[in-house]
């Protein structure tokens, strides 16, 4: 039963707050192995074969619903997928009903996604399984940090003092904070670009991630980075009076073809998803010869496998 | 004649600035003398109750201004019956139920009804809190005159602030007919919109929308030009932050008519407690917060706790009389309001029982002198609610509260006679424990056989020095 590993065995995965870097790098090694695996003819391995994965997602998402539901199958797993008109909020239920409900109906693992940070921490304190956070509000979305590592890793090899300029909406993004762990854990310099109003105080960054920089100007922070991730702005931020116009924030935080110029030769442009091409970035540079856009979403499907087996087994042995 | 004399207690008497180790003699109901140990007799003579209080502390019964009883209208959480056990466990004989209930206390006869439920349960003394607009909707003026002539303390909204300035100041202006202070929960609630905790780098890390300590602050601020202008009497309900004792710090160096309360929990913990175990203790405050999960909805009040900074300046604020008062914003709530997500929780402690081990950390670590500490649980909040004198000298009403400041106790469910079990505290051990509290010569409490077994001993008195020169523990 006893696999070769480094660290302790983990059962949930809720946040990357306690990873190391060997761990990191055990998830790279899985998710390249299972990256092989969905390139076979036959995409499927009998790792979960017998286990059933109940995604469970209190908020409206395709691609990592989908992402986590392949991954689940491609590991012969049995899937239910539950999205948000399924779950029973609106009924009144409680969260800690709903997941001894699934409980009940032999669920091994539970992803989810939630609208409330620290959800995940309430359901794995109920739930006798795994559970793999898909996202929470906007405290963590390890697997989306997760790929993101793995596809910079593929394209610029060890991240350590490779500059990652993550632009947008930093307050409000789990994807932001994950990838703070992750990265900094590598020895990246992370430099976070947006507006004080979706950021806020430099030192509440800097408790946390000490080497952290804080950029109010993309034109400066741009220059000789090797990742240039936008991430999604959502449009109810206007009504909370944190921007003024969509257009305002194009033209000082958007992605455009000068800004990537101005960054390293062999720079990686990168998105979590959805993208308001147009907003955080334009259509050129999404597509363009920069772009690893859609290496995230195939890599997600892989590093969400990896996710799984790593908790499964315990090994990087596949 | 009735005759108690309790032996070698540290008798401390705020009024008097005193604290006397030697014998409180209780006659009638009432307190007969106060007898230095070197002095004390050798006999008080036949026919008088003897409680041993060696190695306690002796103090006048302790006031509560900000009590949430939940009756009527949420008595699941809490009634005023098991409101008023908890409080004289906690050492409180005077509490102060809040109106948010439903219906709000906006009425005289709701205020009435408050005396009456009390009145068939017990004998402390619970003085109502009248809200200061119908319905707590912060609109239409509350009749304050009829619900002071019916008993009303005090005037508030808590649980929401008095967020429209105009009818702040007709509030204040109004209210000086009753001479009872306008007690405002002060939160910008277009500041704060409905965040769960303190902003700073916890709330940043956890990804939780944050309450700034400005959401504080200029409610503080605004009341206070509001009070000075009107001449009108300000309370700053459980300040949190360093900004708002700044401001009641001036504001009262300029001869404005305000006071403030803060809470035992602002004065001992920090944000850092939703962290849970994220991270190991520092070993920084009383209490270990790394026993709680991350997010635990327990850490959960309002307003929230804040950064050691303004822990630090809530404590200077208490100790140089910034702050006149400890009050324990005693938020009793079910296991159902707090077993959910952490932006979805009931705000609020169960905390009549702690406060009292929670604000004596303060004196074991040296940042406050037990006097003046016991002053902001007795004259300061009588001051406030306009019920001075209090003290423990000739002839005072014998309402007093015993507690051994170095008894440890592990806090438990069935530990806690309220129904609110909601405290992060649950499981910590605590260093002192109220033992006896008696109004007016009546023993409304008292813990196990308290101060009784060295009647047998001593053929009905106590050593003159026992508990003085011998003691362990």
């Amino acid at each position: 039963m006893s696999s070769p590993t480094t660290t302790p065995r983990r059962r949930h995965v809720l946040d990357l707050d306690d990873w190391s870097a060997d761990e990191l790098r055990s998830l790279l090694t899985i998710a390249a192995q299972m990256k092989d695996i969905l390139a076979r003819p036959v995409k499927q391995v009998p790792t979960l074969r017998g286990k059933i994965v109940v995604n469970m997602f209190w908020e409206d998402s395709t691609r990592t619903r989908s992402s986590f539901e392949l991954a689940a199958k491609a590991l012969s797993a049995n899937v239910l997928s539950l999205g948000a008109k399924d779950t029973s909020v609106k009924k009144g239920e409680s969260l800690v009903d709903t997941v001894r409900t699934v409980q009940a109906l032999g669920a091994d693992y539970i992803v989810m996604r939630h609208g409330q940070s620290g959800a995940p921490y309430l359901v794995a304190q109920h739930f006798r399984g795994s559970v793999i956070n898909g996202g929470d509000g906007r405290h963590a979305h390890p697997s989306q940090a997760l790929l993101d590592l793995f596809t910079m890793h593929e394209r610029l090899g060890e991240l350590a003092d490779k500059k990652v300029v993550i632009v947008g909406d930093i307050l409000h993004s789990r994807v932001a904070r994950s990838n703070l762990w992750a990265l900094t854990t590598m020895g990246a310099k992370v430099v976070v670009c947006g507006p004080p109003t979706l950021i806020g105080p430099a030192k509440y960054w800097q408790s946390t991630w000490p080497k952290v920089e804080i950029s109010h100007s993309l034109d400066h922070a741009a220059e000789g980075a090797d990742v240039l991730m936008a991430l999604r702005l959502q449009h109810e931020r206007m009504e909370g009076g944190l921007l003024p116009s969509l257009r305002e924030y194009s033209r000082r935080f958007g992605l455009n073809a000068t800004r990537v110029a101005s960054a390293n030769s062999n720079v990686i442009v990168m998105h979590p998803g959805p993208m308001n091409e147009g907003v955080e970035i334009m259509p050129d540079v999404a597509t363009g010869p920069h772009s690893v856009i859609e290496t995230q979403i195939t890599n997600g499907v892989a590093m969400r496998m990896a996710l799984f087996y790593y908790l499964a087994t315990g090994s990087e042995q596949v | 004649m009735s005759r108690i004399v309790i032996k070698n207690g540290c008798i401390i008497d705020p009024a008097r600035k005193t604290a006397t180790v030697g014998d409180l003699v209780l006659e009638n109901n009432r307190v007969r003398e106060v007898i230095e140990l070197a002095m004390a007799p050798d006999s008080y003579g036949d026919d008088v109750e003897f409680i041993d209080a060696s190695g306690c502390f002796v103090t006048p019964g302790f006031i509560d201004i900000h009590t949430h009883l939940r009756e009527p209208g949420f008595e699941g959480k809490e009634t005023i019956a098991t409101g008023m056990d908890a409080a004289v466990r906690g050492g409180y004989t005077t509490i102060c139920p809040m109106p948010n209930t439903n219906p709000a206390l906006d009425s005289a006869p709701l205020i009435r009804q408050q005396f009456d439920i009390a009145a068939r349960h017990g004998p402390i003394h619970v003085l109502p809190i009248g809200a200061v607009t119908l319905g707590r909707e912060g609109k239409v003026l509350a009749p304050l005159i009829e619900l002071a002539e019916a008993g009303a303390h005090g005037f508030s909204d808590d649980g929401s602030p008095v967020w429209d300035a105009h009818i702040m100041r007709q509030a204040l202006l109004y209210s000086k007919m009753t001479g009872r202070p306008v007690m405002n929960h002060c939160e910008d609630l277009s500041i704060v919109r409905g965040a769960p905790m303190n902003e700073g780098a916890v709330a940043t890390r956890l990804g939780l929308s944050g309450w700034p300590a400005a959401g504080e602050e200029v409610m503080i601020a605004r009341d206070i030009a509001l009070a000075e202008e009107t001449g009108g009497r300000l309370h700053i309900c459980h300040v949190s932050t360093a900004g708002g004792v700044e401001l009641i710090r001036a504001a009262k160096a300029r001869g404005v008519r305000v006071t403030a309360e803060v809470t035992p929990h602002h004065l001992t913990m920090t944000d850092r407690w939703v962290l849970g175990n994220m991270e190991p203790w520092d070993g920084k405050g009383p209490y270990d917060p790394s026993q709680l999960a991350p997010y635990d909805t327990r850490t959960r009040v309002s307003p929230p706790l804040r950064a050691s900074e303004d822990v630090a300046a809530l404590i200077a604020g208490l100790r140089d009389g910034t702050i006149d008062a400890v009050a324990t914003d005693h938020a009793p709530h079910t296991h159902v309001d707090k077993e959910c997500e952490y932006g979805f929780a009931a705000p609020g402690y169960t905390g009549l029982e702690l406060a009292l081990p929670m604000v004596l950390t303060l004196v074991q670590t040296m940042q406050i002198d037990i006097v003046e500490l016991i002053a902001r649980m007795t004259i300061g909040p009588a001051a406030i609610i306009d019920v001075l004198p209090i003290s423990l000298g000739p002839d005072d009403p014998a309402t007093l509260t015993i507690f051994d400041p170095a008894a440890l106790w592990r806090v438990t469910p069935e530990s806690l006679a309220s129904k609110g079990k909601n405290t992060p505290l649950m499981g910590q051990e605590m260093r002192g424990q109220v033992m006896l509290t008696m109004l007016e010569g009546q023993i409304v409490f008292r813990r196990e056989q308290f101060g009784e077994a060295s009647r047998r001993e001593h053929g009905g008195a106590v050593g003159k020095l026992s508990g003085v020169f011998d003691e362990e523990e």
